[in-house]
């Protein structure tokens, strides 16, 4: 396997009138091909920030990140389906927004939604589907551009909880078959050991890591399946007490 | 379908009848008594005309080719500030949108210019642009335009901050930001501006016509107050009253038009 994401000492600021905020110190990790790697942490302690800066959506104030020719993708907290366009005009909007669009690459995402259980929904409008449809979508819609490195923050935190479980199960089938490697923010430790081929855990902020996890199961399977294996409990209680409660 | 259900499709249906047939008789019923009120001199028929002059004075203008000219004359300065002040709305309520420090610059402006009433202005843009329809155009801009960009930039403000981190997750220029996710997800915002608007370009076109006093209905209306002809004032109000409906009505299928599609 090769390195495909190298951040290193990276550090963020936050200014406002009030005050200066350091979100993230010193945060460095490396992602190979095809790894999920769940990263954990006390609530505000920078997750997202990590996130955000990895995107391009805010700036670093200082630290190095490369990631070679790879494509990045994002997987926002809440679906943010565009209400005004088909499920299929949703999945287009980022390859419409780089310029794109080839007839290509819409029969690819075409074949994505067919292929995820989507196919009759290809001119609904979103509100005719259920939370977790939702979600697929708006993964689809993020792999439609083709990313290498796919991340996601809480993507499934605006659901229900056995909603979470199924659509768990489809994300980690989905970007295990596309070969996607995964940077996944939660704060549901069960979800990153079932998830993760690696967990990271954070401090509190100023985020800094704390700990590392191989996650070694005895049989790797899929997320609903790993929450049974017998080194399941063992990573979830070493974890739960690695993460500063309040 | 069920007894039960049957029979309240029916009784549902019948109250809606009762409904329309007591407002049709309300101004059958208003109509009459103004009427004979006037025909047996309980009020002075001089002073408060009647149905029956009403539809007679409509007529002789009719035939005279006054009443559609007038018509017709009110019908395109309201539409053209309409469309004007729609679409100045839009532009520089995407200004404001566009550099946030404009829009914090001009905000007390805008408070104050909306607060003042435009009426006051009158005599004014007389001067300005001369006893034409450029007044009246101007009048009706200055009315209905502020409120129109506060009311869109407000919307363009409120777009959920989520679908714009997405926007900006797939390297979106600030144009695409706005013209694939700001102007579709205000489509509604826009159209109730537009019924707002609509009304407050009417208001602003007769007011100019009162002031201008060349043609269209204001000008009938004030016409009719000078030379003291009452008959003619009211079918000017008459008119004033079907055309703001039909106004208004043509916005409404505007807007049923536009969520039939979305959905
Ligand atoms: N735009 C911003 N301006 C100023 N401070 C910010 C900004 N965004 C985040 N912060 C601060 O930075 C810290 C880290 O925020 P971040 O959103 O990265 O935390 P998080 O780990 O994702 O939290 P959560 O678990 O609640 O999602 C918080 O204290 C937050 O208040
Ligand atoms: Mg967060």
């Amino acid at each position: 396997m090769s390195k495909i994401l190298e951040i290193k000492n990276l550090k963020k600021n936050y200014h406002t009138i009030q005050k200066e905020t350091c979100a993230v110190k010193d945060f460095s990790m490396e992602l190979e091909e095809g790894e999920f790697v769940a990263i954990v942490g006390p609530s505000g302690c920078g997750k997202s920030t990590i996130l955000s800066i990895l995107s391009g959506l805010e700036e670093k104030s200082s630290g190095t990140i490369s990631y070679g020719d790879k494509k990045i993708g994002y997987m926002l907290q809440t679906d943010a389906l565009f209400e005004w366009l088909t499920i299929l005009e949703n999945c287009l909007l980022g390859l419409r927004i780089k310029k794109e669009l080839t007839e290509e690459k819409k029969d690819y995402v075409i074949s994505l939604l067919k292929k995820y259980g989507l196919g009759d929904f290809l001119d609904s409008y979103p509100n005719h589907l259920s939370g977790g449809m939702r979600q697929r979508v708006a993964l689809i819609r993020t792999l439609a551009t083709k990313p290498d490195i796919l991340l996601a923050d809480e993507p499934f935190s605006a659901l229900d909880y056995q909603s979470r479980l199924t659509i768990s199960e489809d994300v980690f089938r989905i970007l295990k078959e596309e070969k996607k490697s995964l940077i996944l923010v939660t704060h549901d430790i069960a979800e990153a050991v079932s998830m993760g081929n690696r967990v990271i855990v954070l401090t509190k902020r100023p985020a800094m890591i704390k700990k590392e996890y191989e996650i070694v199961l005895e049989h790797p399977s899929t997320p609903i399946e790993n929450r049974k294996d017998k080194a399941f409990s063992y990573y979830y209680e070493e974890i739960w007490k690695e993460i500063d409660h309040e | 379908m069920s007894k039960e259900q049957q029979k309240f499709l029916k009784e549902t249906k019948r109250k809606k009848y009762l409904i329309l047939f007591l407002q049709f008789f309300l101004l059958f019923f208003f109509l009459c008594l103004w009427q004979i009120s006037s025909s047996l001199g309980w009020i002075n028929s001089f002073i408060f005309s009647s149905p029956g002059k009403v539809i007679q004075t409509m007529i002789t203008l009719f035939k005279e080719g006054s009443l559609l000219h007038h018509i017709g004359i009110t019908l395109f300065e309201t539409l053209l500030s309409f469309f004007l002040s729609s679409l100045l709305g839009i532009l520089i309520a995407t200004i404001l949108w566009w550099w946030d420090i404009c829009a914090k610059v001009l905000d007390p402006y805008f408070t104050v210019l909306n607060s003042l009433p435009k009426v006051a202005l009158g005599p004014m843009i007389l001067i300005w642009f001369g006893a034409n329809m450029k007044s009246i155009i101007f009048m009706a801009m200055l009315i209905s335009l502020i409120i129109s960009i506060l009311n869109i930039y407000q919307g363009f403000k409120k777009v959920d901050s989520e679908k714009i981190k997405l926007m900006k997750t797939f390297y979106a220029k600030k144009w695409q930001i706005w013209r694939y996710l700001i102007l579709p997800s205000n489509a509604s915002t826009i159209i109730a501006t537009s019924k707002l608007n609509i009304s407050m370009c009417f208001i602003g076109v007769i007011m100019g016509e009162f002031l201008v006093s060349k043609e269209g209905i204001g000008y009938l209306i004030m016409y009719g107050s000078q030379v003291f002809n009452l008959n003619l004032v009211i079918s000017g109000i008459v008119l004033l009253s079907f055309l703001a409906t039909a106004l208004y009505a043509s916005i409404l299928l505007l807007e049923k038009l536009s969520i039939r599609r979305r959905d």
